[in-house]
């Protein structure tokens, strides 16, 4: 992401990472969205983590639906390939590309109105199918391109630009996530790129479907005073109770955690999270304690943000039930797909 | 009891209706005697007409005994197996005058007998039945075994082929195989003992089926998906195209599992709905698999958001469309051909897709082949326009055969090290002057990369709002379009004889052409038939419409939508082309054909088939 045209030379000082690749390898094209739109930051923050992790830009794939935070896709990795897809859809895209080749590395990045309104049902199938990928919401309550609708995350009592109330109850997708059974589920804000870059290292790296739901404030439609998703009540009412240190893989765990308080989880590639509890009674890897302290916490006007759940162990990821062969289907030769002539010839038998 | 009426009668050629309720395990006996007498070598064709519903509603099932192969329904009916009290009063009127009714005398039914131009034929098949054989649910699927022995003894079908055919399918089951045997023996032996026969209408054996085989189309079609190299399969149950994954799928666990791993080398997923089961083909497709969707009518509603973004983002995708009865749900499991303008034209905007129309189970076969191939080489959507008939039901083939010489059409698909060459990768530029882009797919290399979108791109794939940009890319499709009839199957046609009189047809109308085709031809009226096989149309099929001056456009749908497609990218005159229509949603038969083309012939006797000078 960049917000100017920058010089195509990188300058000789800059940081490389273990492909000798400088973060300018890991931008895409120049944002056309508000200058301080929180969906900027998130884009800075896939950023640095792919190249933290680094990553070759061709093995991501980054898909997305329709709105300004389906555009993003275009603004980090430019040497991956992206799919932007209709409205609400990415989820079946996602499902396709992941069945055809399990091999690559894709993230998704959709908005409250791609994935809470018109794109539910296909958000919800893909977290109870469990494809390997990780979800982005850019959550800011409004629909942008269309200049300020309330979108289904908007909370009961939160003031449109133009004085309106919102009267109908929120969707939360971390709520929903927990609810369908989704194996990692985080929430984090746009403004906090210490907790969200490990946050969406962990992500990808997860095996199996990985949602982080982004507080992401749009600053031209829904950054006023009385509105509850602007930059000042996020920072007001938006807390870690987990905070996610991500490990990567043949790197010892170079922090020394105070014990009772951190749980070290193992990810699929080697790599690791370790998860640091700010609040001593809350625990990450238990889906309905996670559910209940979330909801509590929302009836205080508390929204808990950090690595909420994860669950490693689950053997649920879509290729692990469907047994796919561990080579892409993609790349299986067609003399081992077509089961040739002598099998077809003996197959008439049976319809004789 | 030796047969008393004398004479030949119609040998191997007459048609048998079992009026059933569903549910009760009747499918089994009907195709175990049409089976029978396939192996015979004798051709049959079976048409199943069935209720949307799993139990207790009326279901018919037809074998027509056709020593002339004709694939067609008949309209008449020479014997009635009457099994449901429900329908018997509609199944003894729709008798053929001279035919035969067998029913269940159980339950004495004297208002049967009201017709004094058929023969009633009762056999106490419950009775005996529940004389013999314990459990409620045994005793009614064994009637049906009991009554395909009656028929059996009727129209003498071989007892042996009937015995080896169970022998076949109970052979690792010996206590169904015995009940099944006795079941069968309890009314093959009433018969023989009790009533005449065999009938004059009976079978007897002929050599017209070696190298062929009875086959249903979605079968047919979900092998050809195999032989296409076909690894993700989404879908939506839908009647009727469920049976097209169910086989798909069959075929992979048969042929597509690791026999030491146990690893699967194809991935089926069950969609929650239809926009997502073919965003799923796309999504696979975009990443380098072969990948379909067997859907109907109401999925292809659904679909066609997605449809639009893969015309025009060019992402290959391969579309089944066992087409049934419309509009909205509409008649679920009865046939019909309605969905042709709704496929050539699938989503907003300016679009246009490439149709296949296979007209029987073989071409189900080597057209689901085709359609990945010609997918890819396009880099389109393509639907393959099936319907319920062809889908459904069992039809005569030759056997499939397979070339292992075959190897897919990717299309233009750039490697890794292909790239290497090139300056710089473009999506959307037309290298070759052919209208067709080159793709490359993700994993590929970063010099690879491009970004699919359904919004204004240009010929680098850069998004854009600029007129001449959006133009160019447009118009390069419409190109695109127009060359791939090259691609496409071409149609069949019998322009031989230079008539002016001609028809023009689709899929599963064939059957019943060629039959009114015959039966024209002995009335002295002959008339050429071209069948399309794909849209955009060929070439041939404009020529065949100059040639003639009269063009019957026989189709399966109320709106003569071949004929709307024809007027519209064609250059054939509208007046030259005449409706002869059929969708009541049973399959089409030739009797309405043989009656459109004489009343039409009539009307202008000018046309009277005189063949040109």
């Amino acid at each position: 992401m960049s917000y100017i045209n920058k010089p195509k030379v990188a300058h000789p000082s800059l940081p490389t990472n273990d492909l000798g690749m400088t973060r300018r390898q890991y931008e895409g094209s120049m944002s056309t969205l508000c200058a301080g739109c929180g969906h900027d930051s998130v884009t800075a923050a896939v950023v640095e983590a792919c190249w933290g992790l680094s990553m070759q830009p061709e093995q991501l794939v980054k898909l997305s639906g329709i709105g300004c935070s389906s555009k993003t896709t275009a603004y980090f990795v430019s040497g991956s390939h992206g799919f932007n897809a209709v409205h609400g859809r990415m989820p079946s895209i996602a499902s396709g590309a992941n069945a055809a080749n399990r091999g690559l590395t894709y993230v998704g990045v959709s908005g409250d109105g791609d994935s809470l309104s018109i794109g539910i049902g296909q958000l919800v199938h893909v977290i109870r199918r469990n494809v390997n990928m990780l979800y982005l919401i850019e959550n800011n309550g409004v629909y942008g391109l269309t200049k300020g609708q309330f979108s289904a995350s908007a909370d009961i009592g939160t003031k449109a630009k133009r004085g309106e109330v919102n009267s109908s109850p929120p969707i939360d997708p971390v709520l929903l996530a927990l609810t369908l059974g989704a194996t990692f589920v985080a929430r984090s804000f746009s403004g906090d790129k210490a907790q969200l870059v490990p946050l969406i290292q962990a992500g990808l790296r997860h095996n199996g479907f990985a949602l982080i739901d982004v507080l992401s404030p749009c600053v031209t439609f829904n950054d006023h005073e009385g509105s509850t998703k602007s930059y000042t009540f996020t920072r007001e009412h938006y807390h870690a109770a987990v905070e996610a240190d991500f490990v990567p893989r043949q790197q010892e765990i170079a922090v020394d955690y105070p014990a009772g308080e951190s749980i070290p989880v193992n990810l699929h590639d080697g790599s690791r999270v370790v998860l640091r509890k700010l609040d001593p009674t809350y625990d990450p890897t238990d889906r309905a304690a996670a559910y209940h302290y979330i909801e509590t916490k929302l009836k205080q006007n508390e929204y808990v943000t950090g690595l909420i759940h994860i669950d490693e162990s689950a053997a649920t990821e879509f290729h692990t039930v469907n047994r796919t062969a561990a080579a892409p289907l993609n790349s299986i030769p067609y003399e081992k797909l077509s089961p040739g002539r002598a099998a077809l010839d003996k197959l008439m038998g049976r319809y004789r | 009891m030796p047969s008393l009426i004398a004479g030949a009668g119609k040998v191997n050629d007459f048609v048998v209706k079992f009026a059933n309720v569903n549910g009760t395990g009747s499918a089994s006996a009907n195709s175990l005697l049409m089976k029978a007498i396939f192996r015979m070598g004798v051709p049959v064709t079976g048409k199943n007409y069935f209720p949307s519903n799993i139990q207790g509603l009326p279901t018919w099932y037809e074998i027509r005994v056709t020593r002339d192969a004709y694939a067609a329904r008949a309209t008449t009916v020479d014997i009635m197996v009457a099994m449901n009290a429900e329908t018997y009063s509609k199944d003894v009127r729709e008798l053929s005058s001279g035919g035969y009714l067998i029913y269940d005398s159980t339950w004495p039914r004297s208002s049967l007998l009201q017709r004094g131009d058929i023969t009633v034929i009762p056999v106490p098949l419950a009775k005996l039945v529940n004389e013999n054989f314990d459990g409620v649910r045994n005793r009614i699927l064994l009637k049906n075994i009991a009554y395909a022995g009656v028929l059996a003894a009727l129209i003498d079908v071989d007892l042996e082929v009937i015995n080896t055919l169970l022998g076949e399918s109970y052979g690792k089951k010996p206590k169904l195989l015995e009940s099944n045997t006795r079941a069968l023996r309890l009314g093959y032996d009433y018969v023989k003992e009790h009533l005449p026969s065999p009938l004059p209408l009976r079978v007897e054996h002929m050599d017209k089926t070696r190298g062929h085989i009875m086959i249903d189309g979605n079968t047919a079609a979900g092998l050809g998906c195999v032989y296409a190299g076909a690894t993700v399969g989404a879908w939506y149950p839908i009647t009727p195209s469920t049976s097209l994954m169910d086989a798909f799928k069959g075929f992979c666990e048969r042929y597509r599992v690791d026999a030491d791993t146990g690893e699967r080398n194809f991935a089926i997923l069950q969609a929650e709905d239809e926009l997502a089961a073919v965003g799923m083909v796309l999504g696979a497709s975009w990443n380098g698999a072969r990948a379909f969707t067997p859907t109907s009518g109401p999925g292809i509603s659904l679909m066609n958001e997605f449809v639009g973004l893969a015309y025009y983002a060019e992402v290959p995708c391969v579309i089944f469309d066992v087409q049934r009865v419309g509009p909205s749900t509409g008649m679920p499991t009865r046939t019909q051909q309605s969905d042709i303008l709704l496929c050539a034209y699938a989503s907003h905007g300016d679009t246009r897709h490439v149709l296949l129309f296979p007209a029987n189970p073989e071409e189900c076969f080597y057209m689901a082949v085709q359609a990945f191939d010609i997918a890819e080489r396009l880099q389109t959507p393509v639907f393959v326009l099936s319907d319920l008939d062809i889908g459904m039901n069992d039809w005569m083939c030759p056997d499939l055969k397979w070339d292992d010489a075959y190897r897919p059409d990717r299309g233009k698909m750039l490697s890794a090290e292909e790239l290497k060459s090139l300056e710089k990768f473009y999506r959307y530029v037309d290298r070759d002057d052919d209208a067709i882009p080159y793709r490359t797919l993700p994993g590929t290399s970063p010099k690879g990369a491009y970004f699919t979108r359904g919004s204004g791109h240009n010929q680098y794939g850069a998004y854009t709002e600029d007129s001449t940009e959006y133009q160019l890319v447009l118009d390069r499709l419409k190109r695109k379009f127009a060359g791939a009839p090259k691609y496409l199957p071409k149609p069949v046609s019998s322009a031989t004889s230079g008539n002016e009189v001609g028809i023009v047809s689709v899929g599963s109308c064939d059957g019943a052409i060629r039959e009114a085709l015959d039966v024209l031809g002995r009335q002295k009226i002959p008339v050429d038939y071209l069948r399309v096989r794909a849209f955009p149309f060929n070439n041939d099929v404009e020529a065949f419409l100059k040639a003639h001056s009269t063009i019957f456009v026989v189709e399966q749908n109320r709106d003569a939508q071949l004929k709307s497609l024809l007027t519209l990218e064609t250059a054939v005159e509208k007046s030259k082309l005449h409706s002869i229509l059929s969708y009541s949603g049973l399959p089409m038969s030739a009797q309405p054909i043989v009656d459109g083309i004489r009343a039409k012939l009539e009307e202008a006797p000018r046309l009277s088939a005189v063949p040109r000078k």
